[in-house]
């Protein structure tokens, strides 16, 4: 399947209605080739959450056709997805999920923990995500002795351990004091540096402003897709602190209705 | 590249007792109290079957010292005259000739009273009988001497006894030496038997020599008790010979028994345990596995994220659902080693209070067990697949 390979998603015309006929998404067309660092941004209410779940397999779409790292979707029983999932889909929740009680190399390596890989091998492998994400001295530690920043790093670690093609951040800075927040940013442009397709769903303008792709979505249909160029990403981490995002188009609108 | 065929990687028992433990071990609080109902359901089973296999054991240990291949032989009532009939002087001898018989010994009642002294009431027999005693009694009976001597040739002849355990216990005589009144005469006392369950009538008489009750007591020398033992082989070829044997002209008279037997059937119905308490033991185990089957249907609501998020890194159904029977089997199976080990320590301080031997039968352990995994898995599969039901959406849900 090298062939449709470099395309991580692949969305046609989905739709997903609510059994009461509530549309969440109404004939959404995306596609995300490999190595892209997007984010997928809209205010609440206007379908995102929705997107993510059928990006992630979490969720079918009532129509449409979905195809993930070449995988048509609507063809895969609930066990094939699960594995679809453990193989090429990592995410990353606004409210981290780590396992209290368990160290934080034990909760990376439990994002590898339905790959089939024996026990030792995932420490292993999660002691070098660990090591990526920069929380090589914090092995051992336990979500509740890791700041809030260092948590979403773990949950980082946790799902790009077993190297996804698609990595889905939601919200990923939502809990975060705005200095966490950033240097959690820096992480996922590091990691996009080094190879990984991110997507970021978020609400927040700024902060997919900064990325180099914003697909914004709006009562359940794409409105826009834009590239920011790599100049007005790359000068945008400096200006991000201290004054507003200057707008990519549509930008205000998003604002307003947040 | 991963291979693009999309099979689920299988879970190996370790990763799966490692998960199903995971929710245990954040609540250690939680474990203990829910696994205490399975812990006293089984404790109660293994307490009652314990018990009574340990009194059941005790019993036939008695047996097994004291033997089964002894035959009592007393007169019944004359058929014609209604009276108590009379063994003939002979029989002791005539019987010890039987193919197979070992050892004979004969009592003889005595309607004397045995007292410590004068200053107690003819009337105050405190159950005590005398009886006058064959020399061979005590090695038909299996008895030992406990302290002093037993009756022989030469001591038989005077006015000297031999007290059973009881016996001396009632009198208050603790060593050989000391006197107490039978009639109107002292006899010394020259030993004590050690107890005599299976002749519990012997245990409470004080026994003369057979001369000296004749002379001294007014003993017409008819027995009137025979105990026979014999090899256990010809228990029952003697048993038949024994009644044609001891009195040949009026067999109808003679009673044969068993002292046994008596023993055996209660060592029978000590091994049938309490069904009552056994069923109580059940009701227990019942309100614990529904405990459970309550603590995992709370553990799936308050883990719906978890469960998200494992569906998210990849779990199959399949692998939330024995996640959470494993957690369920893990519960019970710690409470139903908790409860074997509690109804064994139960057994034992009740065992060993009663100097009985401590039997817990396997068969009781291993059903316990099993009881409490079945429990477990059927307490637990309900949860488990409302757990797997839950959508995988729901990781993503803030809160």
């Amino acid at each position: 399947m090298t062939i449709v390979a470099n395309t991580v998603v692949e969305l046609n015309q989905v739709t997903k209605e609510y059994p009461g006929g509530v549309a969440a998404l109404r004939g959404v067309d995306l596609r995300i080739e490999r190595g892209e660092l997007l984010a997928i941004v809209g205010p609440s209410g206007s379908g995102k959450s929705t997107l993510l779940h059928i990006v992630g397999t979490l969720d079918r779409p009532t129509a449409g056709t979905v195809a993930i790292a070449g995988h048509d979707v609507a063809a895969l029983s609930d066990r094939r997805l699960s594995a679809l999932r453990a193989r090429h889909i990592g995410f990353v929740f606004q409210s981290f999920h780590l396992v209290s009680g368990v160290t934080a190399q034990d909760n990376v390596a439990e994002g590898l923990l339905y790959s089939g890989l024996a026990r030792a091998e995932r420490r292993r492998r999660a002691a070098t995500a660990l090591e990526r994400v920069g929380l090589g001295d914090r092995m051992h530690h336990r979500p509740h002795e890791l700041s809030g920043g260092q948590r979403q790093r773990v949950a980082i670690a946790r799902a790009v351990v077993g190297e996804p093609d698609l990595l889905l951040a939601d919200e990923p800075t939502g809990a975060l004091d705005s200095a966490s927040g950033e240097a959690v940013m820096q992480l996922l442009h590091d990691l996009n540096a080094d190879g990984a397709t991110i997507a970021v769903i978020t609400h927040d303008g700024e902060i997919a402003g900064a990325l180099p792709r914003q697909v914004r979505i709006r009562d359940g249909r794409i409105v826009e897709d834009a590239r920011t160029t790599p100049e007005d990403a790359q000068a945008r981490p400096e200006d991000a602190e201290t004054m507003p995002l200057e707008p990519a188009g549509g930008e205000d609108q998003c604002r307003a209705t947040d | 590249m991963p291979s693009d065929r999309l099979t689920p990687a299988r879970l190996g028992p370790r990763d799966v007792v490692h998960v199903g433990s995971a929710g245990l071990r954040a609540r250690p609080m939680r474990v203990v109290l829910s696994a205490l109902g399975i812990a006293i359901g089984i404790a109660t089973m293994i307490a009652v079957v314990g018990i009574s296999a340990s009194s059941k054991a005790q019993l036939l240990q008695q047996l097994d010292k004291l033997g089964t291949n002894m035959l009592k032989v007393a007169p019944g009532e004359d058929l014609f005259s209604g009276e108590r009939a009379k063994l003939p002087k002979e029989a002791p001898g005539m019987i010890g000739r039987i193919p197979g018989v070992e050892h004979v010994g004969a009592v003889g009642d005595l309607k004397q009273t045995v007292r410590r002294s004068e200053k107690i009431s003819k009337d105050d027999t405190g159950g005590l009988s005398v009886k006058a005693a064959g020399e061979d009694l005590l090695k038909a009976l299996g008895g030992t001497v406990g302290t002093g001597t037993w009756l022989n040739d030469a001591n038989g002849r005077y006015p000297s006894v031999v007290l059973g355990s009881v016996a001396a216990e009632r009198l208050g005589i603790t060593a050989p030496g000391q006197q107490v009144l039978i009639g109107s005469q002292y006899f010394t006392v020259i030993g004590i038997l050690d107890p005599l369950p299976l002749v519990p009538e012997v245990e409470r008489a004080a026994l003369v020599g057979w001369q000296a009750a004749g002379t001294l007591l007014d003993f017409d020398g008819h027995p009137t008790q025979i105990y026979e033992r014999s090899s256990d082989a010809s228990v029952e070829s003697v048993g038949k010979l024994l009644a044609r044997t001891a009195d040949p002209q009026n067999p109808q008279n003679v009673k044969v028994s068993n002292p046994s037997a008596a023993l055996q059937a209660k060592a029978a119905t000590e091994g049938a345990f309490d069904s009552l308490l056994l069923g109580l033991g059940g009701v227990a185990l019942l309100v614990g596995g529904v405990g459970v089957a309550n603590t995992m249907i709370i553990s799936v609501l308050e883990r719906r994220h978890e469960i998200g998020l494992r569906r998210s890194l990849g779990a199959t159904r399949g692998q939330i659902r024995i996640q959470f029977v494993t957690e369920s089997l893990l519960l019970s199976g710690l409470g139903g080693l908790a409860g074997v080990l509690l109804g064994s320590a139960a057994t034992y301080v009740f065992a060993a209070s009663g100097g009985m031997p401590w039997v817990v039968p396997l068969w009781a352990v291993g059903g316990g067990f099993a009881a409490t995994l079945l429990i477990g898995s059927v307490a637990g599969l309900y949860p488990a697949v409302r757990a797997a039901r839950l959508s995988p959406t729901l990781a993503l849900q803030a809160g």
